[in-house]
């Protein structure tokens, strides 16, 4: 049996040079005005698993993301680096899905993909920064989650030794399998796309995307099932229309500010249910939440 | 993200000339081998494209990791260490990121492991890597030596070492000793061949290596006991593992400092033969100098732009009297000349690998198959115009890449002087390309002859001939009065039948020539994109004016007055 990794990974807008009309007057994200990326630390997470994959022979790396037709290239991107195949989760039913809604549909597909033995993801993405998706998901899968994790310490077909960067040092923990990991931006860079390996897959399409084409490549298709990438529709998930898109989000936006950052300060809490209580108490009178 | 390919919209230009088609289709044997290899093109358009792929990598290695290493190579420099050559640190992570990528062996066959990409994007990405870290494209650019072993060593030796080039080996091509460095026929590094062995060994000293501990490295020794000249001297591969050479020391050079340049003792070291003895220097070392030559060429090219752009960007940002400095007369007119002999030096650079690329195809299709009468002259009509146009490239290319370094430190002022711009590096470091690898002055000795044979003349009346878009056909016509100018020029000087009086001459007519053939390159890079008229516009004008200058002068220089010149 192969040596399951998914990585999880998200195409966003470059909001790391943003210009003047990146926001829209309705405070949504201009989308047209950024281009489009692959996730900064979804790209060190696809590092961790490549380099896993370096290790042993007999691991297998599956890019899944969830997007429209066009996230397809971060999938070509993830197979011109070395990951093995990879599949778009894409409907519109899908469409306006928050952090919920999407782990849910990603739950399924990395279910779909069973047996596998690691999931990775970056922390978060440079779009929402919510960082909730990777444990969401874990949460869903009900396998264990080790978050900001910065370097692999030791691997094998059971076990897991992750070294975490957090605010104030770093930690050792260790897991069972499989188990998500979502990985920390203090984490190696991806490598580069390999030149032979971009030659190879640059014609790797979904079927939505081959209907697009100008020109005929059908021959290819046939002869290279590999350049195929498949797409999961809602239906292909079995996913419950309720959990998804719109319907299946309970985040709602209810108005976008622009502010001006004037301080840069930051609150250190414990886990103890009496700093949580104190937290979401200061939350609520502040009606951040509520 | 900064990428040194997409970031140069030049580059795509030159990468899609129309003569790509011709010259990819006969790379590529007709597109044969998309059967046995899941990365070669199916078609030219496919294999454009994968092309210009290649070099968006090339570009972001060069912008991501090779530029910004490039203060610090240049401070560290490489060590000699326990008799080894150990590379700064970031020259190794240039290596190392470029090995990953699987790019070297760029043009090797697949079968080798390589890519098999032709000469313009090889040189491209010569270019490229140059504008990012020039000292750095040397230990790119040698890869070079595994084209050599391809042509002409045994199936043997290239099975051997090529596919070691893909795996990240290093190469070296050792031909410079202390008493042979212009006049390599002076070559004394003894190969004896040892009957028990069943091996050549080889005893003496180079100096000047670059990367001179690499993995692979080309001798050129000799061979022929008692032999003086270049028929004595034979070619061979020494590799690194067999550790019979010792690097007695690592040159303390002016620029290109994190190219490690070094001074090699063989001794009894074991090497192979490539080809046959006695054809070394006169025939293989001749062709891996004008591979190397078109190298500097890229390397020179890439300094200017690295050097145009930053006095570009220094020009923008500074601000005297009351308004940023480009506004002033002075200024810009020193950038426009620089931007304008950059789009010059490129066209010329990319013509060139054109050239190269034609005849090579042609003569590795040769050993395959026999060509027709009408490829075989082909073949020897692209050689030949790869033979002229290379000293042109090497001399005009390293030369202007020197001029723009020093206007734009220049542009920089007292700024420029001081170690916290760029400028003063890439200065330094443009300094050698007018030196290695042949100077200025041999290239004017192998473009002379083109001169004098009416090659060029005849080049340039065949394009005065090509039509234009009737917008350009002023500046064809420009041309084409040069082109007789210099006609008469070098029939009067002839006239003269006296040697030495033409060769004193000799510079001043290969510029005029350069001035000529560069502004029709020009002309036609107008023809095909508006992009180029100013430029083509502002050089003809000024080659025009500049040719007008020489023959004034040669004019009132008559063969007795050269004997004033004699010290």
């Amino acid at each position: 049996m192969r040596f399951r990794i998914i990585v999880l990974a998200k195409q966003v807008p470059d909001t790391r040079n943003v210009g003047k009309d990146a926001m829209k007057a309705d405070g949504t994200v201009n989308r047209a005005a950024l281009p489009a990326i692959f996730n900064p630390e979804d790209l060190h997470a696809l590092e961790q698993a490549l380099s896993i994959k370096d290790k042993i022979p007999y691991a297998e790396v599956i890019l899944l993301t969830m997007g429209p037709t066009r996230a397809a290239e971060i999938i070509r991107e993830a197979m011109y680096r070395g990951a093995d195949r990879g599949f778009l989760i894409t409907d519109r039913k899908f469409a306006g899905s928050d952090t919920l809604a999407t782990s849910y549909a990603l739950s399924l597909a990395v279910k779909k993909l069973t047996p596998y033995h690691l999931v990775i993801s970056g922390r978060q993405a440079i779009d929402g920064d919510t960082a909730q998706v990777g444990p969401q998901t874990a949460e869903k899968l009900g396998i264990p989650q080790i978050t900001y994790a910065e370097e692999i310490l030791s691997l094998d077909a059971k076990k897991i030794i992750v070294k975490r960067r957090l605010e104030r040092g770093v930690e050792v923990v260790n897991s069972t399998l499989p188990a998500l990991i979502t990985v920390h931006s203090s984490a190696p860079p991806c490598r580069q796309r390999i030149g032979k390996l971009l030659m190879k897959y640059k014609h790797a399409r979904t079927l939505t995307e081959l209907q697009n084409e100008t020109k005929d490549y059908t021959e290819l298709y046939n002869e290279r099932p590999y350049l195929l990438i498949e797409e999961w529709s809602a239906e292909d998930l079995k996913a419950d229309s309720q959990s998804l898109g719109l319907s299946g989000s309970p985040t709602k936006v209810k108005k976008i500010e622009n502010v001006v950052f004037q301080h840069k300060e930051s609150k250190v809490l414990s886990n103890s249910d009496k700093d949580i209580e104190k937290l979401m108490q200061t939350l609520i009178s502040s009606h951040i939440i509520g | 993200m900064e990428n040194f390919y997409t970031d140069n919209p030049h580059l795509r230009f030159h990468l899609t000339h129309p003569l790509m088609s011709r010259i990819v289709k006969l790379k590529e044997s007709d597109y044969s081998q998309k059967d046995k290899y899941d990365f070669a093109p199916l078609d030219y358009e496919d294999a454009i494209d994968s092309y210009d792929k290649i070099m968006e990598i090339i570009g972001e290695i060069s912008g991501e990791i090779i530029a910004p290493n490039a203060e610090s190579v240049d401070k560290e420099g490489p060590q000699l260490v326990n008799n080894e050559v150990r590379y700064a640190r970031g020259t190794r992570e240039n290596h190392d990121a470029l090995v990953k990528a699987g790019l070297v062996g760029f043009s090797l066959p697949r079968e080798y492991d390589g890519l098999n990409m032709p000469h313009v994007p090889y040189v491209m990405s010569g270019e490229i890597v140059s504008r990012a870290d020039a000292g750095f494209a040397n230990i790119w650019g040698l890869q070079d030596c595994a084209e050599t072993i391809l042509e002409f060593a045994s199936d043997e030796l290239k099975a051997e070492f090529l596919p070691r080039f893909n795996k990240g080996d290093t190469a070296a091509m050792d031909l410079t000793e202390p008493d042979a460095g212009s006049d390599l026929q002076a070559v004394q590094l003894k190969a004896t061949y040892d009957n028990h062995k069943h091996c050549w060994l080889l005893d003496g000293v180079k100096r000047f290596i670059t990367n001179g501990d690499a993995d692979i490295s080309l001798v050129l020794a000799r061979s022929e006991e008692g032999t003086t000249d270049a028929r004595g001297l034979s070619l061979f591969v020494y590799d690194r593992k067999d550790k019979a050479v010792s690097v007695r020391r690592i040159e303390n050079k002016l620029g290109i400092k994190g190219s490690p340049t070094c001074e090699l003792v063989f001794k009894q070291a074991p090497a192979k033969l490539i080809g046959d003895t006695k054809l070394g220097l006169i025939k293989y070392v001749m062709s891996l100098m004008n591979s190397a030559r078109l190298g500097v060429g890229s390397q020179s090219v890439g300094l200017a732009e690295a050097a145009y752009r930053e006095a570009y960007k220094y020009a923008t940002e500074r601000e005297q009297f009351g308004k940023s400095i480009i506004k002033y007369p002075a200024v810009y007119e020193m950038l426009t000349n620089m931007k304008v002999k950059i789009d010059g030096m490129r066209s010329l650079l990319y013509e060139t690998a054109r050239y190269v690329d034609l005849y090579k195809c042609y003569n590795s299709a040769s050993r395959e198959r026999k060509l027709e009468a009408d490829e075989r002259q082909e073949a020897k009509h692209y050689q030949r115009l790869a033979d002229m146009f290379t000293p042109l490239l090497k001399l005009y290319s390293s030369e202007c890449c020197n001029q723009i370094a020093y206007d734009a430190i220049q542009i920089f002022g007292g700024t420029g002087y001081m170690k916290d711009f760029p400028i003063e590096r890439i200065y330094r470091d443009a300094r050698i390309t007018t030196i290695y690898e042949g100077t200025s002055q041999l290239q004017v000795v192998a473009a002379i002859r083109y001169v004098g044979n009416g090659g060029y003349l005849s080049v340039m009346r065949e394009r005065a001939g090509l039509r234009v878009n009737p917008e350009l056909e002023y500046l064809r016509s420009s041309l084409e009065k040069m082109t007789e100018q210099f006609a008469r020029t070098v029939e009067k000087i002839n006239e003269f039948s006296d040697n030495e009086y033409f060769d004193f001459h000799s510079r001043r007519l290969v510029e005029m020539a350069a001035n000529i053939l560069i502004g029709y390159l020009l002309l036609f890079d107008a023809n095909r994109s508006d992009e180029y008229t100013m430029s083509a516009d502002i050089f003809i004008r000024k080659g025009r004016a500049e040719n007008v200058a020489a023959v004034s002068f040669i004019n009132n220089c008559h063969p007795k007055e050269v004997n004033d010149y004699k010290l």
